[in-house]
């Protein structure tokens, strides 16, 4: 494998890139694996790394039913933060956005990760207070948190309509500084890369279509390329979750259901920073290459589908026109969705399950892409050891039976209220 | 857009209904087991393929009704009054 550096480049320009080695190998699967990875986005690939670099495991494979980073991986709105209130949640997504600060020299791969800060914008005192109680929360971790007030948020973002005419009138904001997006690819490409080198098969178009069980153990899965016998088995399958721990004979407090997002046309700058709307679910940034990347809601019922519907749609428009009304001459170039885990409570699950040797890393709702580095550094910990982290100690599965919750928002035991 | 067929309006919009889950989920007795509650309040079935759910017509005429959707191809292959018996999967009928 060529390390990629400006010398690397250079010598490679003179050849006319004509001899770059592959980024990783298209290996046929062994009969057998110490620790087998069900799904190759970001967390698999992720958790893959983990385990072979931090804890010296490298009978690994990790399956991927269709390309690398083709389902939640390459969907998602690429928005990265750790504005938490709740204590677990700060301190995991903390961990993780101090990972994503080292990602591109820890992976030798350009994830372009751009700390442009995000604004959460507040409509009212009470919000605006809500915020203050969040952002001191978080300051009290050491996490920055900055609170804005009107004049503040419009000198940042000139565009935004923070006049007293707006539908729901701007008071102010809380802005994470160090919070902001990254490429989506690269992340799965930088990940399956130095997996790859050290020594972990990744095998495409490999579905899992069952499990084989003895007693209270998986022993092997039944894919689409052959049967693979595993020591442990690690679920990183994003929305299909309980479809997939169904294989199991699992039952999870998990709903799934379809997100959707989508890109304007390319623009010269507008906004160099990510803004979320306080007053409906909207969130919005701009692409390198120009595009305003918008998601909103969910479209609110159960779903594997991986498309929505256009009341979604409109919601999400109505809000970034609320926002932006110059933004109403735009064109959308493209919308798609991604199927969610929705959890009883909104907080992911990472631990160990009812089986001896199979663990989960899923139930993230509408928040996994910012997760990736933290999940995938938590899970190797957890299959590696047998028990979670510290970080992932309040994130285990059986937190449902015990009462403690991790309800971010205060919704309930409503999967799409979350 | 979903066209869902209500048994009392006929044919509407899916925004003018509101989503109540899994159909298929019981209460326990009020003396049953705290296992029995835990797996009614957060444990789902959450198939891919057919699926029983609740509805709500709240913008209509705001009665709870059954719906047998696929959650892949999201085709709706039967409505039926909450707590009606189904054509299409027997034995699954469900109240809110």
């Amino acid at each position: 494998m060529d390390r990629y550096s400006v010398f690397s480049l250079l010598k490679h320009a003179f050849r006319g890139h004509a001899t770059w080695s592959r980024a990783w190998r298209d290996p046929t699967p062994k009969d057998s694996y110490d620790v087998v990875i069900v799904g190759g986005g970001g967390h698999g690939l992720a958790t893959a790394f983990y385990l072979a670099a931090e804890h010296g495991i490298r009978s690994v494979a990790v399956l991927e039913k269709g390309w690398l980073g083709g389902g939640n991986t390459g969907r998602n709105t690429t928005i990265i933060r750790s504005n938490y209130m709740l204590t677990p949640n700060r301190l995991f997504y903390e961990h993780s956005l101090k990972l994503w600060e080292s990602m591109s020299q820890a992976l030798n791969f350009n994830v372009m990760f751009s700390q442009r800060g995000v604004l959460n914008l507040a409509h009212s005192d009470a919000q605006l207070d809500a915020y203050a109680r969040r952002g001191n929360a978080m300051r009290l971790n050491g996490i920055d948190a900055e609170l804005l007030d009107r004049a503040q948020v419009q000198a940042m973002v000139p565009l935004l309509d923070c006049s007293s005419n707006a539908r729901f009138p701007v008071a102010g904001g809380l802005l994470q500084r160090r919070g902001g997006t990254a490429r989506h690819d690269a992340v799965a490409w930088g990940y399956a890369r130095a997996a790859d080198a050290l020594g972990i098969d990744i095998i495409q178009n490999c579905e899992v279509v069952g499990m084989r069980r003895e007693g209270n153990r998986v022993v092997a899965l039944e894919t689409t390329r052959g049967t693979i016998r595993a020591g442990k088995v690690g679920l990183a399958v994003a929305g299909h979750t309980g479809h997939v721990a169904a294989m199991a004979g699992l039952r999870l407090p998990i709903e799934t259901h379809v997100l959707q997002a989508m890109v304007s046309e390319p623009l010269k700058p507008v906004l160099d920073t990510v803004v979320t709307f306080g007053a409906g679910h909207f969130y919005v940034s701009q692409s390198d290459k120009g595009e305003l990347v918008m998601g909103g809601d969910l479209d609110m019922y159960n779903s594997y589908g991986q498309r929505g519907n256009l009341p979604a749609l409109e919601h999400a428009v109505a809000c970034a026109l609320a926002l932006f009304p110059s933004f109403g001459r735009l064109r959308l170039m493209r919308h798609w969705a991604g199927v969610m885990d929705m959890t009883m409570d909104g907080s992911p699950i990472i631990g160990k399950t009812p089986l001896d040797n199979l663990y989960i890393n899923g139930g993230w709702c509408y928040g996994g892409f910012k997760a990736t580095p933290g999940a995938g550094w938590v899970f190797a910990h957890t299959i590696a050891r047998d028990r979670p982290h510290p970080l992932n100690e309040a994130f285990i599965l059986n937190r449902f039976a015990s009462g403690r919750l991790l309800d971010e928002k205060g919704a309930g035991p409503v999967p799409n209220a979350h | 857009m979903l066209l869902i067929r209500c048994p009392w309006c006929g044919e509407r919009d899916h925004i003018e209904f509101t989503y109540g889950g899994d159909a298929t989920v019981r209460r326990p007795d009020p003396d049953a087991p705290l296992a029995a509650w835990h797996d009614y309040v957060y444990l789902r079935d959450n198939p891919k393929g057919p699926h029983v759910e609740l509805w709500q017509h709240t913008a209509g005429c705001r009665q709870w009704i059954q719906v047998v959707r696929d959650t892949v191809s999201h085709a709706i292959a039967e409505t039926a009054p909450a707590g009606a018996p189904l054509a299409s999967i027997p034995n699954k009928g469900g109240r809110p």
